[in-house]
């Protein structure tokens, strides 16, 4: 056994790879599920935003506009996720499962031209000094601007639910719709654009799949990502901080096991590879182990159809 | 209550004959998949298969297929379904589908069931693979020749059988030619999750590997290996478009002419149940074309492997070859038999690390 062969530099730098599209997704879902819907529909939403990312991309020769073009896609089909719920008042349990094959299937016919085709390579942050800084730099300086930008949003995130008037309102919709609608608020809008900001989030972060970390389009390619990040957001029991560290973890272990296996190391690979899920089970479990501050962090309407008649 | 019977016979009589005429029509084959059609591997190349047949028999067959079905209780049920739909043959072509293909044809006598890769038949279960570890062979060999860390990474699906002979067979090859090489093995435990594979395929280069061989069915490593400039091979199909400087030759499987027999056989009320287990020499195990990069006297070493594999001169498993532990297996100049081969469970000498259980 040698674990001085695991650079915990590349590890960490790896592992914030394999986490990002989790976090991106997560991070928007978060914001659907504070105002008081839940979208099963992340894995469609993803894919879509996926396929979208790199056909932008493979046409203008540009990763931003791919991420762009992901972004708005999955907030078009979101947008169908929110007229289903929220104008024909759909069950949302329903429609979510139903927007992930829509989205599959949808994703994989635009896709059809488009295999085996590399996507334009993403450009990666360079400072001088700071990325040459040996450990501190590959770790912190030396990545894809999405990363920083995945960060960027989960604080933006944070202080726009936390500090704004707007985030309040929109916090206050997922907590007791009809309170806040008697109060004035605009129920509906708000909740249709707490939709499709996570589904843009999950276009981003299905595109971060596709053009960089696999780098290519392949049918099905987000192979449960999405439900993954729905676990994260229960996981960070709807804390935009928590996120960060669901979705690293939920990396981490899985870079960790397979550099772990790599190497050679003496433990069973089937505990290594259950090694993920298992810490995601059990801080579900400590964290849910207080029943009161636990309920008290899920958005009271959450999942609950709004009716202004009501 | 006698009204009713008489109408269920009348509908049951009905659907009877509206079967037997449809019977006369076409015969339906049905695949289920475990991936999707795009997957641009392993259920691409069976579904290449499944489009050869339609082409051989144009409209006197109908061919359906459900993809991304998971292995399990699930696979039953798109199984069921196509059965009472009419299907008179039906491919499943994952290991994992194993029992659930057993259950289901029991309950359906009449239809006509083929497991890929496993080894339970039944009265109407045949059960069919190709010998990949000879494709496996001649890409170890290549990788021997080719690696300068000495170490080759190997990305595996699941401990089963096929899986682990195609290691101990890479391995073989490539220590023959290179006594030093190294095979770093990295169990994914999923056939088909690109970002998973991706993430191995990473964790192996970072680990000192500068070829990849895989088990998994994306070409997801492949185009890592491209990234970062390293060797890999194709796996189930070509993937020359996935890493055009990395791919040094391929595994492709060419499922057609089977599937074409085997559908004949259906429809001349022929089929019976049985084991084939096809090779390079029967064409259902194909080597890509080799790439630029591999030396002049390699590639013809290579294909006198290949050759002789053909001509059935060279075994992929001839002794002297030791277990892991170090017990004998084979003696001097003997070669594995199929049904070791079938159920192998063990490392050959010289392999790191143990078989996950």
């Amino acid at each position: 056994m040698d674990f001085s062969a695991i650079s915990v530099v590349s590890l960490l730098a790896t592992l914030m790879v394999a986490a990002t599209p989790i976090l991106l997704a997560a991070i928007g879902e978060l914001v659907t599920e504070k105002s008081g819907v839940l979208n099963l529909g992340v894995e469609g939403m993803m894919i879509f935003g996926a396929i979208c990312g790199f056909i932008a991309a493979v046409e203008t020769g540009s990763p931003l506009i791919g991420f762009i073009a992901a972004a708005a896609g999955s907030a078009a089909l979101s947008f169908l996720f929110a007229i289903l719920t929220q104008y024909l008042l759909a069950n949302q349990v329903a429609s979510g499962l139903a927007l992930t094959l829509f989205g599959l299937g949808l994703a994989a016919l635009l896709g059809h031209q488009y295999t085996g085709i590399k996507p334009p390579s993403s450009p990666k942050l360079d400072l001088p000094i700071l990325s040459d800084l040996p450990v501190v730099g590959p770790i912190l300086f030396n990545h894809d601007y999405m990363i920083y930008f995945s960060i960027l949003l989960v604080a933006g995130v944070w202080y726009f639910l936390k500090f704004t008037r707007k985030g309040l309102v929109l916090r206050a919709v997922g907590e007791n719709h009809d309170a806040a609608h008697a109060l004035g608020y605009k129920v509906i809008r708000i909740r249709i654009l707490a939709i499709m900001f996570g589904g843009a989030c999950a276009g981003l972060g299905g595109a971060y799949l596709s053009l960089i970390r696999v780098p290519q389009w392949t049918e099905g390619m987000t192979a449960g990502a999405g439900w993954i990040a729905l676990a994260i957001v229960v996981f960070a029991s709807w804390k935009p901080w928590r996120i960060i560290l669901g979705a690293y973890l939920f990396g981490g272990v899985t870079i960790l096991q397979l550099n772990l296996q790599a190497v050679g190391v003496d433990i069973p690979v089937s505990y290594l590879s259950m090694a993920p899920y298992l810490v995601t089970i059990i801080v579900l479990v400590i964290m849910s182990a207080d029943r009161k501050r636990a309920s008290l962090n899920a958005p009271a309407s959450l999942g609950r159809i709004f009716h202004a008649s009501n | 209550m006698k009204l009713l019977k008489t109408l269920m016979a009348g509908a049951a009589l009905v659907v009877g004959l509206g079967g037997m005429a449809h019977a006369q029509d076409k015969t339906k084959v049905g695949f289920v998949y475990v991936g999707p059609v795009g997957d641009f591997g392993w259920s691409y190349e069976h579904d290449q298969g499944r489009k050869a047949v339609e082409e051989a028999f144009g409209d006197k067959v109908e061919t359906t297929f459900v993809e991304s079905v998971p292995e399990g209780a699930d696979s039953e049920r798109v199984m069921t379904q196509m059965a009472l739909s009419g299907a008179k043959l039906i491919f499943t072509t994952s290991f994992g589908y194993m029992d659930p293909t057993i259950n289901v044809a029991k309950k359906f006598p009449d239809v006509k069931f083929e497991h890929a890769t496993g080894y339970k038949q039944a009265d109407n279960v045949s059960t069919y693979s190709a010998r990949f570890y000879e494709g496996r062979s001649v890409i170890g060999h290549i990788a021997g020749h080719m690696t300068e860390t000495d170490t080759i990474g190997y990305i595996a699906s699941f401990p089963i059988p096929e899986v682990i002979r195609g290691i101990n067979a890479s391995y073989l090859a490539a220590k023959a030619v290179n006594p030093d090489v190294k095979m770093k093995i990295v169990w994914v435990y999923t056939w088909f999750d690109p970002g998973k594979e991706a993430d191995a395929a990473t964790a192996l280069i970072e680990q000192g590997a500068d070829i990849i061989m895989q088990h998994t069915d994306s070409p997801a490593a492949m185009t890592i290996a491209e990234e970062k400039g390293i060797l890999a091979f194709g796996q189930a199909s070509d993937m020359k478009q996935f890493g055009p400087n990395a791919r040094l030759s391929s595994i492709i499987d060419n499922w057609a002419p089977y599937y074409i027999a085997r559908t004949q056989a259906v429809m001349d009320g022929t089929w019976e149940s049985g084991n084939t287990w096809d090779g390079i020499k029967e064409g259902m195990v194909e080597i890509g074309e080799f790439s630029d990069k591999i030396p002049a006297d390699v590639q013809a070493s290579a294909t006198a492997l290949k050759d002789g594999i053909v001509a059935g001169t060279t075994h992929s498993f001839t002794g002297p070859i030791n277990k892991q532990d170090g017990t004998p297996w084979l003696a001097e100049g003997e070669t594995a038999d199929d049904g070791t081969l079938a159920t192998m469970n063990f490392y050959v000498e010289g392999i790191e690390g143990e078989i996950p259980q």
